[in-house]
């Protein structure tokens, strides 16, 4: 699904040039659940970018679903984001003044799917993380929980290759963490594939294989044994 | 460019921000509102300056004599000059070509003036019947002095409407009604009215009867006369420059005065008059103009500079909308169709309030200078289109600055 051969980037920082990720070569197979792990300044959320088509690499290749990602276009790129790539942040990021269902909704207008149609999907997704209640509330009415699981269903409504979540349970206590966790899961056994950028040990060790990375290179890479979140809800 | 899904976006968008729309609204309404104001005032002070100059026929041309004021073969300064029928007769003769109306005028005086038991204390001029063209008066009722009166020295009597409204008010008509002047019946065979009543307190008599009855000899007071018509304005006033000056030098001639002698005989032109106040007011609807443009301007760097705050403001939507897979154009296209919606509805509006304004209390001003401020609604609607074109322009730099929003800066955490 994903494969990354000697990926190098570095950021400029005035006259300084800082190399950030030096030389990843890294292999993602459909169905998995793989956690990033690194503690800050590992290059890890660098990855997930340059992953995300977010930004772009310095030099070697980068491989989506057999689809060469290179010297795209803003435009182009925003089209396979669409197209392959579901998103979820620390920080939700869900448009304030959207309700829920909106905010679902809105990959899906870029998709140009047809308003009725968006909206039934829309409810569909956000049944399935369990908030079909709460379709018609504005984010600020939502606890956090609530937020991710929204921020999760807008992801996935699109229908993407790959779901990528960047410190999905940052903003969130451990209770909720676990079932944000759980819900990543699940998904997961749906067959979708994830890759979940993290710095807490037990939210990787739900994973079910965990990369290391250490100052720009992958210093570890093993698949584990993984930990259902389910019990601890 | 119709786009149905496009179109709820932005109602959407603008139904849950308000405030911020109201706000862009505001600034681009009152600047239209200030500018249609402005030029209608611009409007209403022409219409008002040329009401001022309507009074008179606009080519008209008034002698009166004076005092010499210098000596001049022979004679002394200080000998009050007298105009007789014969300058009348002679200017016509020499300047046919370029009179259109001609009149003289004796004021007569020493006379008793009663309408029955009532004495009458108004003006009594004898005139000839051209001068109804050159006074720019309009008859109410009856007629004016006409030739036939003139030869015949009939005692008839032209009253203006002020004295018909101030004497007459019994009797349903005042023609045919008898007034006496010094014991001699003249009959009211008209009444006629002037823009303003000052003008309406004159009894005019045929200038022969004025002449002969009232012992004036050939004296005459003032002459007047109106010119032909010709293509443009300019034309018009060096027409009447020329007149002017070809008349003051003939009447000096006939009169042995001096030539530079100007206070002997005065000559007012109406149009040369006419000219300068155009000008002034070309130059006030041209610093109007001004104004309104700098107003536009100022509208305009407002709308780009709230554009501006809101792609600020919304630089994290537009992240999020990226992340989901917006492409550049279609980020341009919303804050785009937002800020020429947005702009030309308030446009419209305030170009609605400012003609309703206008056209509701334009009628009623009633200022010198000032009548009837109106705005042509072909300018008024261009110079919403050029607000809205300009806040297009003026919106394409934050939309496209909104395009380029990096979508990881834009979702970093605050």
């Amino acid at each position: 699904m994903i494969e990354i051969k000697d990926l190098h980037k570095s950021y400029k920082m005035g006259s300084n040039s800082l190399h950030v990720l030096k030389g990843i070569n890294f292999k993602v197979d459909d169905g998995e659940l793989v956690a990033i792990m690194g503690s800050s300044g590992s290059g890890k959320s660098t990855l997930l970018n340059i992953l995300g088509m977010l930004d772009g690499a310095d030099s070697g290749e980068y491989t989506l679903d057999g689809v060469p990602i290179k010297n795209l276009s803003e435009t182009k790129a925003a089209q396979y984001r669409n197209k392959f790539l579901g998103f979820v942040f620390q920080s939700f990021n869900l448009i304030n003044y959207k309700s829920a269902l909106e905010n679902v909704a809105l990959p899906l207008y870029y998709q140009k799917v047809p308003r009725k149609e968006r909206q039934e999907k829309a409810m569909q997704y956000l049944d399935r993380v369990g908030l079909k209640p709460w379709a018609n509330h504005l984010p600020s009415e939502l606890s956090g929980g609530q937020k991710q699981r929204v921020a999760i269903a807008r992801a996935m409504a699109a229908e993407p290759k790959v779901l990528l979540a960047d410190e999905p349970t940052g903003a969130l206590d451990s209770k909720t963490s676990y079932e944000v966790m759980d819900l990543i899961q699940k998904i997961n056994d749906d067959g979708n594939t994830i890759l979940v950028v993290t710095h807490e040990e037990d939210i990787a060790h739900m994973c079910k294989r965990i990369v290391h990375l250490k100052d720009g290179v992958i210093v570890e890479d093993k698949k584990i044994e993984q930990v259902r979140a389910e019990q601890y809800v | 460019m119709f786009d149905i899904e496009r179109w709820q976006e932005i109602f959407d968008t603008i139904r849950k921000n308000k405030l911020r729309t109201f706000l862009t609204g505001l600034s681009v309404a009152s600047g239209i509102f200030i500018l249609v104001i402005l030029l209608g005032f611009g409007q209403g002070m022409q219409n008002g300056i040329e009401h001022e100059f309507k009074q008179d026929a606009s080519t008209s041309v008034w002698v009166w004599p004076g005092i010499t004021s210098k000596e001049y073969k022979g004679l002394n300064p200080g000998r009050r000059i007298q105009l007789v029928n014969e300058n009348i007769d002679k200017a016509s003769a020499m300047f046919n070509e370029t009179i259109e109306y001609e009149s003289g005028r004796v004021f007569v005086g020493g006379i008793s003036v009663n309408y029955g038991k009532e004495a009458l204390v108004y003006g009594v001029q004898g005139v000839s019947s051209d001068f109804q063209f050159i006074d720019n008066a309009s008859m109410v009722e009856g007629r004016f002095i006409n030739y036939q009166d003139e030869v015949s020295t009939g005692k008839v009597a032209i009253i203006g409407n002020k004295i018909k409204k101030d004497v007459f008010n019994e009797v349903e008509s005042p023609i045919g009604e008898f007034i006496d002047f010094s014991g001699i019946p003249f009959k009211v065979i008209g009444v006629f009215s002037e823009m303003e009543d000052r003008e309406e307190e004159v009894i005019y008599i045929p200038i022969t009867t004025a002449q002969r009855v009232f012992n004036g000899g050939d004296r005459i007071n003032t002459m007047s006369y109106t010119l032909p018509p010709v293509e443009n304005f300019d034309e018009a006033v060096a027409q009447s420059i020329t007149f002017k000056n070809n008349l003051r030098e003939y009447l000096q001639q006939a009169h042995t005065i001096a030539p530079d002698d100007t206070g002997a005989i005065g000559v007012w032109s109406a149009l040369e008059e006419a000219k300068r106040y155009y000008g002034l007011t070309n130059n006030i609807k041209l610093f109007f103009w001004f104004v309104g443009i700098c107003t536009i301007i100022a509208g305009v760097v407002g709308v780009s500079n709230i554009m501006l705050i809101v792609v600020k403001e919304r630089t994290r939507e537009i992240g999020i909308r990226k992340a989901l897979g917006a492409k550049p154009w279609s980020i341009i296209a919303m804050i785009l169709h937002e800020s020429i919606f947005v702009t030309a509805i308030s446009g419209f509006t305030g170009l609605i309030f400012s003609m309703a304004l206008l056209e509701l209390v334009g009628p009623n001003v009633e200022i010198d200078y000032v009548k009837n401020p109106s705005v042509n609604f072909n300018v008024a609607f261009s110079t919403v289109l050029v607000l809205i074109l300009a806040g297009t322009l003026a919106g394409f730099v934050p939309a496209w600055r909104a395009a380029k929003v990096q979508v990881i800066e834009s979702l970093r955490d605050e």
